[in-house]
């Protein structure tokens, strides 16, 4: 929160059409946000299952927007359609329109597009090379070879990982602990200069200190990327996010800014989720 | 890496000194009216008192998302919650030197009863609380927060002696009844600003220490 009065802000927000047509509206200052992803009717099935029954939802540019709901609710296959990762479970059927940047994402080369939006998974992944590596790998693949070591330099800062790891760069990722082995990830994934970060679930195997290093780390992010984040852990939502968007059985029952989705939530469903009654 | 968190809470603590400023000023003018017939400034004291109730709903705002996306813990929480009680007192604390000012208007109307004595000690006192317990608040300082609640008992014994005083001039003399049952409101308005001040030091207290000293004997505090 920076000074300006909070009373003052609330008589500039005006209320703006978020996602469906019948779930409760999102309070926002307009003008001062714009979409990133706008996302129509997205239906997803494996098989047989249908498991997103028609979403429709827009990612704001330059905030956190967190995914909540419980398991099975769709939250990481929605996450996924966001980069067409969906795509690589066999059987996978999906329907409707996600647009980055007014762009159809499956019209879109699927290269270009996860170059775009970089993802980040719920257990850290780093491959088997050395700490600069993992970073620099993705900016060799796309045919970057100059300025290799400032490039990886500037990613671990953004990572908040290079004063832990400058001294060894050439180590194993493999020898670092689990909270940084995941900020390596984030490093790697933000080499390329994504346009949106998706983080499923980033901090489930980690500890509560390195947990808030990551959350704080999604707070200094956001200013130069889009973030959107999966949390089965309600409270990291709060925490960390802007937005937060609660998903049930396929559904997007409600979107809103987080202080107001976890303060005053429009849909009982979402307060009884929220409180802890159900999920 | 500082979390952001940690900025919100000095925001908070920021607005709510912020608002004790006010609050403070407001009751300074107030008995200022009083003490100098001025009709001015006990209008100003009108005139401000919207912007305390503004800061108290925009504090509370501060304090329910705290608690509500952050779920501080320990000494945080303890902050957080103090903070929300200060906010009350500071709010109840304006209203107090409103009504003195209202006080103050209507006595301008009438002559003076009697030379101001007990009455500016008094108000110098309760002030001096006011002020006491918010620094307490600042440097987290427990002790100073004690010597607050000590004064406590001085407030009270200079209304008691006011209220007397008053009464047999009332007695004496039915002109002044008006005026000097002003002058007891605005007594038992310094009164309760004395109190809002006791409280906010428990709240101090309670937040450095973790001990809640709220009707316990002042030996035991």
């Amino acid at each position: 929160m920076n000074g300006a009065s909070i009373v003052q802000k609330h008589q500039n927000l005006e209320p703006v059409h978020l996602g469906q047509k019948d779930i409760p509206l999102v309070e926002l200052p307009i003008g001062t946000i714009k979409p990133q992803f706008k996302i129509s009717n997205l239906k997803v099935s494996y098989g047989a299952k249908e498991v997103l029954h028609g979403v429709d939802l827009d990612v704001f540019a330059n905030v956190v927007t967190a995914l909540i709901g419980p398991s099975g609710c769709g939250k990481s296959t929605f996450l996924r359609s966001l980069n067409r990762m969906t795509e690589v479970v066999r059987g996978t059927q999906v329907e409707g329109e996600i647009l980055l940047d007014n762009e159809n994402v499956f019209r879109m080369d699927v290269v270009k597009l996860r170059r775009r939006v970089g993802m980040v998974f719920q257990r850290p992944n780093p491959f088997p090379k050395s700490i600069f590596d993992n970073v620099a790998y993705g900016l060799r693949i796309n045919g970057h070879h100059d300025s290799l070591s400032e490039a990886v330099e500037h990613s671990l800062r953004r990572a908040a990982l290079w004063d832990e790891v400058k001294g060894q760069l050439h180590k194993s990722a493999y020898a670092l602990s689990g909270g940084q082995q995941q900020r390596l990830c984030i490093a790697r994934a933000l080499a390329v200069n994504p346009e949106v970060l998706l983080l499923d679930e980033p901090c489930s195997a980690l500890d509560p200190i390195t947990t808030a290093k990551i959350e704080e780390l999604l707070f200094q992010l956001k200013s130069s990327c889009t973030i959107v984040i999966v949390t089965h852990n309600m409270q990291q939502a709060a925490r960390a996010s802007d937005f937060t968007a609660f998903l049930l059985d396929g559904q997007l029952v409600e979107y809103q800014s987080t202080r107001k989705l976890f303060t005053t939530p429009s849909d009982p469903r979402t307060e009884a989720y929220i409180t802890g009654r159900f999920g | 890496m500082e979390r952001h968190f940690e900025h919100d809470l000095g925001d908070l603590k920021e607005r709510l000194l912020m608002m004790a400023g006010l609050a403070e000023r407001a009751v300074h003018q107030s008995v200022q009216a009083v003490f100098e017939k001025d009709e001015n400034l006990a209008n100003r004291v009108l005139e401000e008192e919207p912007a305390i109730n503004e800061m108290q709903i925009e504090i509370d705002d501060r304090v329910m998302q705290l608690l509500a996306l952050q779920a501080p813990m320990a000494v945080d929480l303890r902050f957080v919650l103090c903070a929300s009680r200060i906010n009350s007192d500071l709010e109840r604390i304006g209203d107090q030197a409103v009504n003195i000012a209202q006080s103050a208007l209507r006595i301008l109307r009438h002559p003076q009863v009697k030379p101001y004595v007990d009455l500016p000690r008094m108000s110098e006192l309760a002030e001096g609380m006011v002020r006491e317990s918010l620094n307490a608040l600042v440097h987290g300082d427990a002790d100073l927060a004690k010597s607050v609640l000590l004064r406590d008992d001085e407030v009270d014994h200079l209304r008691d002696q006011i209220f007397r005083e008053l009464l047999t001039y009332m007695m004496e003399n039915s002109a002044v009844v008006f005026p000097a049952f002003e002058l007891i409101l605005i007594t038992k308005n310094l009164e309760r600003i004395g109190d809002h001040a006791t409280n906010i030091a428990e709240d101090v207290i309670y937040m450095v220490a973790g001990r809640d000293v709220r009707h316990l004997a002042a030996d035991r505090r």
